[in-house]
């Protein structure tokens, strides 16, 4: 009952086909032009977004870079034993009754003796000006090192003392000769000095780990600013977030997903924490502050309420990534557990779980991400405080008062002094480097427990 | 021609393993089971023929209570397996399925090793005592299941790496490891190509002395190659039961016979 023509016998061809295939319709061509136009908006919109990026990116570096250099003043530091240990028995005690005052004595003779050794002395100028040209930190730094290692009374050390925050504008191109003569906190001629101190190679500007390292300093030394606080702060909370919220976002996900019965109450819970992810910041920062402060009365500034009140912000998108993973696990696999007598429990942590996992910890970690780059809650729970301690190890550590690197970049951002703008983007450049690394872990994480299936 | 050769009807043994009495079940408000009356015999392959959504799969899902997971899914009546109610409030659902074990219609074996597939229901249900017993009942199950001498060369590969018919068998495999008493096979060959087909058939064929087997299928020939027994559904009645050759030969229902000449459907 086949219908196969032999070959010779090929049925003739009509001189041209009503419809060509070779010349499009007009209704072809008219979806062809919409499906072209609507690839040509995404690609615009794509560029637009990298171009975006591309700004935001350029303008943070540009302005942050410089604030992991600083200028630095290297010099031999003779620690005369007359002034900072008057008795002259090296103890501690007794040394600590020299104050900053009488170290900054001691810098400003070591670095005058350098300035006459190395000829660079300009005639006529200030000893002021010479003096304000070392940062006010330095004494104190000097002071903390010395009482530390009494020892290094007597000799003479190589120092490398912070500048004052305007010289290192200038190193930097932020202050100029023009600008400092309408500066009440610098002069042409100290400016003059610094070139000077430069190519005898006293003024370097070495890589700045302060910033990473020390705390926060106090409006008339930015010079001395780092996050060290805000990063152990940010580290502690996040450490502490990561424990509040994993064990009750995944409890919680599993419960709502697999046991729970699906009736009105449930779904009101769903809706809710929908809503929840939804709530803005600064309400769960007044209600941290409310129910963590003042009923529970743990103490303000501190790590664990900061991490509680990020806690409550980051539930929500744990859970429902969580959900959303654990309903993404193919209903066979539940299934086939079951069906060979696994229990429900069982089912849900041997089968269910593991392969949902991928998915929850993506979701956990871009939680994290996003609490970590939260400010407005934190300013509410007082972390936007100066913070100049460094909170202490874990446990006690999540007691005491810190700061963070988003309110470390709001703090710095408001301040007087152009210094701390670029230590701001700085900071953020600092927190970016940590979103980043997040985002690699969860990828990396996605990608190591991903199976098929 | 012999898509229609029917099975050898020897029958072993009459002993009932499996009662159920008038059994309603409803999803909601849908009637999806009335009034059903039947008796699966021990070592019997028992097949449920009949048109899409006519209930012979959620019978059979009642058979070892996966309905339970379904929240809206009532099932009232007497299911008795070998005179236990296995409805009654005593019983627990997870030591049901112990007994009565089910072959899904999609291959889904875990997405671990083939072991570990295996090993999964003895573990859990504590049935050995040592790594050498449970590699004992790894290897017997996988054995009775006619997959040994593929996958015994490489036990740690991942079981969802195995062809759709290895798959199958792997998963007849892990529902017999368990030793149950009655497998319940839900379309197990819907999802395989005639090869894989005839292998899982030669099997279940085999797994009669051990086991009492319930299939639901689709195809007529696949249960008149298997089955002993024939129940024919019908919009959630069940309409004709006997032995398979007289259901095929010699229908006593209509709709049976309109259906079995391919009439209804």
């Amino acid at each position: 009952m086949t219908d196969i023509s032999a070959g010779g016998m090929a049925t003739p061809i009509s001189a041209k086909p009503k419809n060509s295939l070779m010349e499009q319709n007009p209704l072809v061509r008219r979806r062809n032009a919409a499906e072209t136009r609507f690839k040509a908006y995404g690609i615009a919109a794509i560029a637009f977004s990298l171009l975006t990026l591309g700004v935001v990116l350029f303008t943070i570096l540009s302005d942050g870079v410089s604030a992991f250099f600083q200028a630095k003043l290297n010099f031999p530091l003779e620690l005369t034993a007359e002034t900072l240990d008057p008795k002259g028995n090296r103890l501690r005690e007794e040394m600590t009754s020299v104050t900053t005052i009488g170290y900054s004595k001691v810098l400003v003779a070591a670095f005058s003796k350098e300035l006459a050794a190395k000829g660079i002395l300009v005639e006529g100028q200030a000893q002021k000006e010479i003096d304000t040209i070392i940062s006010k930190e330095a004494a104190g730094s000097l002071r903390a090192m010395v009482l530390a290692n009494p020892e290094l009374v007597g000799t003479t050390i190589d120092a490398s003392v912070l500048a004052t925050g305007r010289i290192d504008g200038y190193v930097k191109g932020r202050v100029t000769m023009e600008t400092a003569e309408r500066d009440a906190n610098v002069t042409p001629e100290q400016l003059q000095l610094a070139d000077k101190l430069r190519e005898a190679g006293i003024l370097t500007s070495p890589f700045n780990w302060a910033f990473i390292t020390s705390p926060d300093a106090s409006d008339q030394r930015p010079e001395a600013a780092g996050l060290g606080v805000a990063i152990i702060g940010s580290a502690y909370m996040m450490l502490l977030v990561l424990v509040f919220t994993v064990p009750v976002g995944v409890a919680a996900s599993i419960y709502l997903e697999e046991f729970a019965p699906k009736n009105t109450w449930t779904d009101i819970v769903e809706v809710n924490i929908s809503n929840l992810a939804a709530v803005p910041s600064i309400v769960f920062g007044i209600l941290a502050l409310a129910l963590f402060i003042n009923f529970a009365g743990l103490p303000n500034s501190s790590t664990i309420v900061g991490a509680l009140a990020l806690s409550l912000m980051t539930l929500p998108t744990i859970i429902i990534a969580t959900r959303a993973s654990i309903k993404a696990v193919p209903p066979s696999i539940r299934d086939a557990a079951l069906g060979i007598g696994a229990s429900k429990m069982q089912t849900v942590f041997h089968h269910v779980l593991p392969l949902a996992m991928p998915g929850i910890l993506t979701g956990t970690i871009l939680g994290l991400a996003s609490a970590l780059g939260e400010t407005a809650p934190l300013l509410l729970i007082g972390m936007v405080a100066f913070v100049d301690n460094y909170p202490s190890a874990p446990v006690e550590g999540f007691l005491d008062p810190a700061t963070a690197l988003p309110v470390q970049v709001f703090g710095w951002a408001q301040r007087a002094d152009p210094a701390f703008i670029e230590r701001s983007s700085g900071a953020i450049i600092i927190l970016l480097i940590f979103l980043v690394l997040m985002n690699v872990m969860a990828i990396m994480l996605r990608r190591r427990f991903e199976r098929r299936w | 021609m012999n898509d229609m050769r029917i099975a050898e009807r020897t029958v072993d043994t009459q002993s009932n393993k499996i009662s159920a009495r008038n059994v309603q079940v409803h999803y909601g408000t849908s009637h999806a089971i009335k009034d059903l009356n039947v008796d699966i015999l021990d070592k019997t392959v028992t097949a449920f023929i009949g048109p899409s959504g006519c209930g012979k799969s959620t019978f059979l899902r009642c058979l070892n209570r996966m309905n339970d997971t379904i929240p809206v899914c009532r099932v009232s009546g007497e299911i008795k397996l070998e005179g236990e109610d296995i409805y009654d409030k005593r019983v627990d659902p997870v030591q049901l399925r112990a007994k009565v074990g089910m072959v899904f219609q999609k291959p889904n074996p875990f997405p671990k090793s083939i072991y570990d597939n295996v090993a999964y229901g003895p573990k859990i249900h504590g049935l050995t005592r040592s790594k050498a017993e449970l590699d004992e009942i790894v290897e017997t199950s996988l054995r009775k299941a006619a997959i040994w001498n593929e996958v015994k060369d490489r036990l740690n590969a991942p079981g969802t790496g195995l062809s759709g018919g290895q798959q199958q068998r792997l998963c007849i495999a892990r529902a017999i490891a368990t030793s149950p008493e009655v497998l319940l096979m839900d379309e197990p060959c819907s999802a395989l190509d005639p090869i894989a087909t005839a292998q899982v058939e030669e099997l279940i064929s085999e797994l009669r002395s051990q086991f009492s087997v319930v299939i639901v299928t689709h195809s007529m020939q696949q249960a008149a190659r298997v089955s002993q027994k024939t129940a024919f559904f019908h919009l959630g009645n069940l309409v004709e039961y006997g032995d398979t050759a007289q259901i095929f030969t010699n229908p006593k229902d209509p709709r049976t016979e309109s259906y079995i000449s391919g009439r209804i459907g």
